[in-house]
């Protein structure tokens, strides 16, 4: 319950107060936020599956955001920053997928 | 997430996941559980969550305001700057393609209207050579006052000549006949009654109205002559009064006259 009205207020807060991103943060935001993405919904399968941590979730959240940011900013550094993000995304986006099959079959047993 | 889908949490967390003594416990249980019962330890989930929510929320804003181009790397900028110069590049041809065929346009609709206004001259003067078309200008009146009945169809036909000698470009008689190329002068010769005057099978009577228009002066000098027309019709003692005018009606016209026999040369 804390953790879904945790959710609900940061989306209100990015809506109400509409920061201006910075720029230089603006290229791996949107990676930043797939890969966050991932890191919910492993959590959740986690949770599901009886062996959730909150300690692990904080930990794996940061690092992957912290990773795909990485991965990108190296990618622009050699050059290849849109094909590599492209490349995140679709691991990210693969992972996802998984992760929302396994909590699909925890909930609805199918 | 491997970290999670890998039982490394071997024990249980009871308070999230409920009470410990019922061993076998579904996923759904534990999350109806969660969100009836919150603990302290979702407090820290909550602050992870806020945080994606929250950075999601102004990437989505940020994408929907980004009508310009700060945030983009560098190569897609440049691909985006190529594809304006190309598109521009292509918009120059097309306004280089429609400026040549507006030109080429004009010029053939001046050409075309620079013929069709010749060829409007060219009809104009024909239609007043033939008579098809009432015509005006300057030009002389001619009036003939005959008591003795002396004027014949030749001083007539002697005027006429004169006439179109001095450039008459269209002549009239008695505001009835049109004098145009095939006008026939008729004498009633044929008709067995000599002396009368008839011009296109139409007999003119007195006073002879002879209208002509051209260039005043030489029409009427034209007339005056020696031994022109002016002076055969003092010889006979009838009275002839040269007017010239600034304007001539000629009002009657003729018919167009269809050539049945004659086709123009094709002349190359």
């Amino acid at each position: 319950m804390i953790a879904a009205l945790g959710l609900l207020i940061g989306l209100l807060a990015g809506l109400l107060l509409q920061p201006e991103v910075p720029l230089w943060l603006e290229p791996y935001l949107p990676i930043a936020v797939v890969a966050a993405l991932d890191a919910v919904f492993g959590a959740l399968r986690a949770f599901l599956d009886g062996i959730f941590d909150d300690k692990v979730f904080v930990v794996s959240f940061t690092s992957n955001v912290l990773i795909a940011a990485l991965i990108v900013y190296l990618g622009d550094q050699l050059g290849v920053g849109g094909q590599l993000s492209t490349g995140v995304i679709v691991v990210l986006g693969i992972r996802i997928f998984s992760n929302v099959a396994a909590i699909r079959r925890h909930l609805f047993h199918a | 997430m491997p970290e999670h889908e890998q039982p490394d949490q071997p024990e249980r967390d009871d308070t999230v996941a409920g009470a410990g003594d019922q061993p076998v416990e579904t996923g759904r249980d534990r999350l109806v559980q969660a969100i009836r019962k919150p603990t302290r330890r979702q407090v820290g989930v909550a602050v992870i969550l806020a945080i994606l929510g929250f950075s999601a929320a102004v990437q989505v804003r940020s994408t929907e305001a980004a009508t310009t181009y700060p945030g983009m790397r560098q190569e897609d900028l440049v691909q985006v700057l190529n594809n304006l110069s190309a598109a521009a590049q292509r918009a120059e041809n097309d306004i280089n393609q429609l400026e040549q065929a507006q030109s080429s346009l004009l010029s053939n609709r001046d050409s075309r209207a620079a013929a069709i206004s010749r060829a409007r001259e060219q009809a104009d003067a024909l239609a007043i050579l033939a008579g098809t078309v009432p015509a005006t200008g300057p030009g002389i009146r001619v009036t003939v006052t005959d008591e003795s009945g002396q004027i014949k169809i030749d001083q007539l036909l002697n005027a006429l000549q004169e006439l179109r000698d001095a450039g008459a470009e269209a002549i009239e008689i008695n505001d009835a006949v049109r004098v145009v190329a095939q006008t026939a002068l008729d004498d009633g010769t044929a008709a067995g009654e000599p002396g009368r005057i008839i011009v296109d099978g139409q007999e003119l009577a007195q006073p002879y109205v002879i209208e002509a228009i051209g260039n005043p002066q030489t029409l009427a000098t034209a007339l005056e002559i020696f031994g022109g027309f002016l002076e055969q019709v003092e010889q006979v003692s009838a009275r002839a009064v040269v007017k010239e005018l600034d304007e001539v009606e000629i009002a009657s016209v003729r018919e167009i006259a269809t050539s049945e026999y004659a086709t123009p040369v094709e002349d190359e």
